[in-house]
């Protein structure tokens, strides 16, 4: 246990979620001992992300004005949408260069054990960008677990509209493994999605 | 090195830093387990799709000193995919994860809720009857084993022989009309057939009954159920029982991969305890006993 400031700045640092008392002990230290660390740009950070950054009034992704960068650009297709769970999703999404399209932040995943259902998603706000007809094709991108699966069968039950596709990301095998380490789960979704090689 | 090796059904996971989870597990001889099991939240973890809510596996696990670490798992039945594939069967099976949570402990001898569970949990995978039906036969069953058996027939009071038509919960059961305190509900006679039903596992009168009566039995089934454990069932408002329980369209149209690892065909259930009857079989063990909710009693 230290004295003041500096165990004030190590609790608080292990309150950060991830972080343990040594990893919090290890930081405070750095910013301490390391005299080329900017403070004040780090403490100006902070407090610009409570103040400035807030969620996107259309997609619900991170956005510091009241739109985000992704829904005010005029290049992306406005007939896609991609329905993700996280707003770090979106940017795992963005790292592939693949999609042009927009997305569709819910906010979590259907839970009931955790008391999460449709309700406390942004599931009403979906309905409601898809209600003009611009939207053609919506790609659901939840997680490849029991309650992205869920959520993606509600979705999918729910969004019954026509000229509208429904898809879903394909899951299997990840790239550069051997497939004799696969399990049966992931390499029974592999063959069930299968596809036709193109000759 | 310490370490054991159970089956165990797995009820809930929790984030654990980067890439871990912590799995609550509910085994067959060491009652209830909650262990790390390291990243599994990877997309290269070889056994994190085993470690899913509601998958039955053969797990190892190293002694640890707050939480034991699971070293390996092997799957011996693969419901989560069917089961969130119908909306109504992943709420029922939510609540019977998290009743099932309540009513064990970690100091083992929870055999039966075991089998019960992972019965039930296949039932629904399988589509044997209305997700509603099959949860509300668990929740009786569970309470049941658990030592709360409500009484469907004599009063719960004085024994006098039924049927009666006042439902009591704090009082154990269906009770005469002269000991229910007033204003205490009254149970039409196709909801008390249909509890009765859930109960003995009398699944040609259960599947019969109208809507009518199982929206009262749910009721009744779920005021009983939250009064035992003392506490609210966070999942229970969110049970789709309107969710249709028709085929599911994923496992009809699954690749001969999928369909060759699917279980035979389950036995005869006790009317009453969770009976056994001979399943899969776990890679080089013993075949896996598991009981059957949904068969016909």
């Amino acid at each position: 246990m230290y004295d003041g400031i500096i165990q004030d700045l190590i609790d608080e640092f292990g309150r950060l979620p991830g972080i343990g008392p040594k990893s919090a002990q290890r930081i405070a230290f750095h910013i301490l001992q390391t005299e080329s660390f900017d403070v004040s740009r780090l403490a100006q950070l902070l407090t610009d992300l409570r103040e400035k950054v807030r969620f996107c009034q259309i997609c619900g992704n991170v956005a510091e004005q009241e739109t985000c960068s992704i829904c005010r650009d005029p290049r992306r297709s406005p007939t896609t949408i991609c329905v993700v769970e996280e707003a770090k999703d979106v940017v795992a999404i963005e790292r592939t260069r693949e999609f042009r399209g927009l997305y569709h932040v819910l906010g979590g995943a259907i839970s009931p054990i955790d008391g999460i259902g449709p309700d406390d998603l942004r599931i009403a706000q979906l309905l409601g960008r898809l209600s003009d007809g611009t939207v053609t094709e919506v790609i659901i991108a939840t997680d490849p677990n029991l309650e992205g699966e869920a959520t993606a069968t509600y979705l999918t039950r729910l969004l019954v509209q026509p000229n509208l596709t429904v898809s879903r990301l394909a899951s299997g095998l990840p790239v550069g493994g051997d497939l004799e380490y696969a399990d049966e789960v992931t390499l029974g979704r592999a063959f069930e999605g299968r596809r036709t090689v193109e000759r | 090195m310490p370490t054991y090796r159970d089956e165990a059904v797995v009820l809930r996971t929790h984030k654990l830093g980067e890439a871990d989870r912590i799995v609550t597990m509910l085994s067959r001889h060491h009652g209830k387990i909650r262990a790390v099991a390291k990243g599994v939240r990877r997309t290269g973890s070889r056994f994190g799709s085993r470690l899913e809510p509601f998958m039955v596996a053969d797990v190892q696990l190293y002694v640890g000193r707050s939480l034991d670490i699971v070293q390996q798992a092997e799957s011996l039945g693969s419901y989560g995919a069917e089961i969130s594939d119908d909306y109504g069967s992943y709420t029922a099976a939510s609540v019977m994860v998290e009743t099932a949570d309540k009513v064990t402990d970690d100091d083992g001898g929870g055999v039966q809720q075991y089998l019960l569970l992972v019965g039930a949990l296949r039932s629904l995978a399988r589509r044997e009857h209305a997700p509603s039906l099959t949860l509300d036969s668990y929740l009786l069953r569970a309470l049941s084993i658990a030592g709360w058996a409500p009484s469907f027939g004599d009063c719960a009071v004085t024994g006098a022989p039924g049927p009666h038509s006042h439902f009591v919960v704090q009082l154990g059961g269906m009770v005469a009309a002269d000991v229910a305190p007033p204003g205490s509900p009254r149970v039409s006679p196709e909801a008390l057939a249909l509890l009765a039903a859930l109960l003995t596992g009398d699944w040609a009168t259960a599947d019969a009954s109208d809507e009518r009566a199982r929206n009262q039995a749910s009721g009744i089934i779920a005021a009983y159920t939250q009064f035992h454990l003392e506490r609210g069932l966070r999942s229970l408002p969110h049970v789709d029982r309107q969710a249709p329980s028709a085929p599911t369209s994923r496992r009809a149209a699954a690749g001969p991969a999928e369909l060759a690892s699917e279980h035979p065909p389950p036995g005869v259930a006790s009317p009453t305890a969770p009976a056994s009857t001979i399943q899969d079989k776990p890679p080089g063990g013993a075949p896996h006993e598991t009981p059957t909710i949904g068969a016909p009693a």
